[in-house]
């Protein structure tokens, strides 16, 4: 498969006079043309290109974020299906996110059909967010993320220079699997999470054990830590000044509900999240773009750290500290350090909810009875790469006559072109790998999902109340 | 020594959560890469390069480009493994073939439909010659190593040709059919122990038919033994099995 080979319709009309809205680069003398073609960005899930291309004269002509990935059409698949099975076909969107995905669909589904479930079930339910925030960001820190800060082309050379670091890491995410499979039954695609209620709860005695097994990880976790804030020079030192979009709640790091709280603009409650995303279409990318206050918003953990960094647990907040992650960040390669901290905090919120959990009582408890209606609602979880949006229209069986999805990386690609824009200027005298590497650090740092952020939405609405329309990238 | 096959990893669309699952396999992964020489795998690592021993597919068909890349990479692989149920079976993605273009590109691209290229998805077979399949959604990790094993070894992986009922008895489950709920464990394909089963859920079809399942008798049981109507019978059918020959 030749890596240089261009594979995307709306994609190859280049070159696009992005650079024109680029600030003016610093007339550095360079010595040549430089020409950088990231052709399927590794180590991120899906598919996404970087082009950069500098004349001799140290100008940008092209800067570009490309998604090509091939969309899948999941809002029209969802049309007609009833509420038994839609958060089981919604979870097909990402491997990754599927359990924050199946939560942000059942939160619709009970919205829409006026269901209510346990506070046991909540409480299950924000363990399982937590397990799954743990899977995907220690995933992406010592998989994706660590072998740019250690100079190597992946993970695999490292099980001989690192192995005891890496060891480290690979036994926590050992344990994040765990903690899912004990919690929701699979770590992928699970099977108990059920509108109303949980269709198999943990026991008594699993939930004893995992408690002790996240006890037992923080000193790995302090480990994990100690050894970013060892390398954490090799991250850029780029700032823009950006705003942060994530869920809020009152006296909680807000994950599993809440309202939509932004670094610029007042909470909103979630059912009218599309003021603030916002969605338009661009030919370079099958994935739709958001925007809010400034021309992008970023979502993500800088996001959630940058509204809720007073809500951390205790040592997450010691590790944000020893990090030097001060709020407000404006740096998003620091998005890795948040997701370090983040880690920190769902191992010690996970315990706290266990307990809590076991102090109660485990109750057997059947799910909630439902009888289908018609009816509108609206979820939205805090999933590992930023808030996510489901929102349903039911008939009155129980069928979906509308649904529309907002992915966390759909909503951070223009923000990832802006921060494109603003840095690549600034990297003119750099050699061609130099440039390469920047770039795709900072893509990587936003931890991109591109498979489920091309599962775009129903837009006719909005784009008669956005004058500004779609912008158009061709020549 | 011999040297180590090469191995890699492509992907089209899906969820890439078959991947992860590979992923998930933690150390056991380290130990199966002491074995083989990485060809690509592209959401691991940077770089690579054909012809490859063993290519791992991930992923629906759904464009006409598609085509092309697979077939290429079929070209460049001695054998070539459909790797969970978008690549083997089409998977959940061929839900919007019921639909017709005309609906699912306005519904999601508006009147910029036209920008964005796609046909009706399809697995991997329906476009080049596959010579093993991993089934389910997502994998089975056991299964996963097992197969890969006897890929190595030069063996032709072994398939259960039984459906899951078999075991999910195994597993020690009342039957869904007894709680009045559907469940497609009678015609599709095991090797996934039973898991949505056990796991409180029903069997969603996902690791395809089994061979010579018996749809008269299927329909029988979820129509008319269990009472279910024909739409709800319809909309369990074409979650997975979307892309068979069979009246769905």
């Amino acid at each position: 498969m030749s890596a240089k080979k261009q594979s995307t319709a709306p994609a190859q009309k280049a070159p696009a006079p992005k650079a024109a809205n680029a600030p003016a680069a610093p007339a550095a003398p360079v010595a040549k043309a430089k020409n950088v073609n990231v052709h399927h960005l590794t180590r991120v899930e899906g598919h996404g290109n970087i082009v950069v291309a500098i004349d001799k004269d140290g100008t940008v002509q092209t800067c570009r974020w490309e998604v090509p990935e091939a969309p899948r059409f999941f809002e029209a698949m969802l049309l007609g299906r009833s509420y038994t099975e839609v958060h089981q076909i919604t979870s097909r969107i990402c491997g990754i996110c599927s359990i924050g995905h199946q939560l942000a669909s059942l939160q619709a589904t009970e919205d829409a059909l006026g269901i209510r479930p346990s506070e046991q079930t909540v409480i299950l339910r924000k363990l399982s967010l937590h397990g799954e925030n743990l899977q995907s960001h220690l995933l992406h820190l010592g998989y994706l993320v660590l072998p740019d800060l250690l100079g190597v082309d992946s993970v695999i050379p490292l099980a001989k220079t690192h192995k005891k670091e890496l060891t480290g890491l690979i036994a926590l995410r050992r344990l994040s699997n765990e903690f899912c499979q004990t919690v929701c039954g699979r770590t992928t695609h699970p099977q108990r999470l059920i509108p109303g209620g949980m269709a198999k709860t943990p026991t008594v005695a699993e939930l004893r054990e995992l408690r002790q097994k996240l006890a037992d990880s923080v000193d790995g976790l302090k480990g994990a830590a100690a050894l970013f804030g060892a390398v954490k020079d090799k991250l850029p030192a780029f700032q823009r000044k950006t705003e942060y979009v994530g869920l809020v709640a009152h006296g909680e790091y807000a994950l599993y509900w809440g309202q939509i709280g932004s670094t610029m603009d007042r909470r909103k409650p979630a059912r009218f999240y599309r003021d603030i995303t916002r969605e338009y279409m661009v030919p370079q990318s099958t994935a739709k773009w958001s925007r809010n206050m400034m021309e992008s918003y970023m979502v993500g953990a800088l996001a959630r750290f940058n509204l809720n960094h007073e809500h951390l647990s205790p040592l997450a907040a010691q590790v944000a500290r020893d990090l030097g992650l001060v709020a407000p960040c404006h740096n998003p390669y620091y998005n890795n350090l948040a997701q370090l901290v983040e880690c920190v905090h769902s191992t010690e919120d996970s315990i706290a909810l266990i307990d809590a959990l076991l102090t109660r009582g485990l109750r057997r408890e059947f799910p909630a009875k439902i009888t289908p209606r018609a009816g509108q609602g609206t979820g939205a979880v805090e999933v590992p790469r930023g808030i996510l949006f489901h929102n349903y229209e039911y008939d009155d069986e129980g069928r979906i006559v509308q649904a529309d999805c907002v992915i966390p990386t759909n909503q951070n690609h223009g923000n990832i072109q802006h921060d494109l824009d603003e840095m690549v200027p600034g990297l003119a005298a750099l050699s061609e790998a130099e440039i390469e590497l920047r770039t795709s650090m900072l893509v990587r740092a936003y931890d991109p999902c591109i498979s489920c952020s091309t599962h775009c939405i129903d837009a006719r609405g909005l784009e008669d109340d956005n004058p500004r329309g779609v912008i158009f990238v061709r020549a | 020594m011999a040297k180590k096959p090469k191995i890699a990893f492509f992907d089209f669309a899906g969820c890439e959560g078959d991947q992860l699952q590979i992923a998930n396999l933690e150390e056991t992964l380290l130990d199966v890469l002491g074995h083989v020489e990485i060809g690509e795998f592209r959401e691991v690592r940077t770089g690579g390069k054909g012809p490859y021993d063993i290519a791992f597919v991930e992923g629906s068909i759904t464009m006409p480009k598609d085509e092309e890349r697979l077939k290429a990479i079929r070209a460049e692989s001695k054998t070539l493994v459909a790797l969970g149920a978008c690549a083997t079976i089409g998977g959940i993605n061929c839900m919007k073939n019921f639909l017709g273009p005309g609906v699912y590109r306005p519904e999601v691209y508006g009147d910029r439909a036209r920008w964005y290229e796609t046909y009706d998805a399809r697995p991997l077979r329906a476009v080049v010659p596959v010579d093993a399949e991993i089934h389910g959604c997502p994998i089975d990790r056991d299964e996963f190593l097992r197969v890969t094993k006897e890929l190595l070894l030069g063996k032709k992986p072994w398939l259960p040709d039984y459906p899951v009922c078999v075991e999910c008895k195994m597993a020690g489950n009342v039957c869904r059919y007894e709680f009045g709920e559907l469940c497609l464990g009678i015609i599709t394909r095991a090797g996934c122990k039973a898991t949505c089963v056990t796991e409180g859920a029903r069997c969603w079809g996902c690791r395809g038919l089994a061979p010579h399942a018996n749809m008269d008798a299927a329909r029988y049981v979820m129509e008319d033994r269990a009472g279910r109507s024909r739409l709800e019978v319809q909309d369990l059918m074409r979650m997975y099995l979307g892309y068979t020959s069979t009246t769905l």
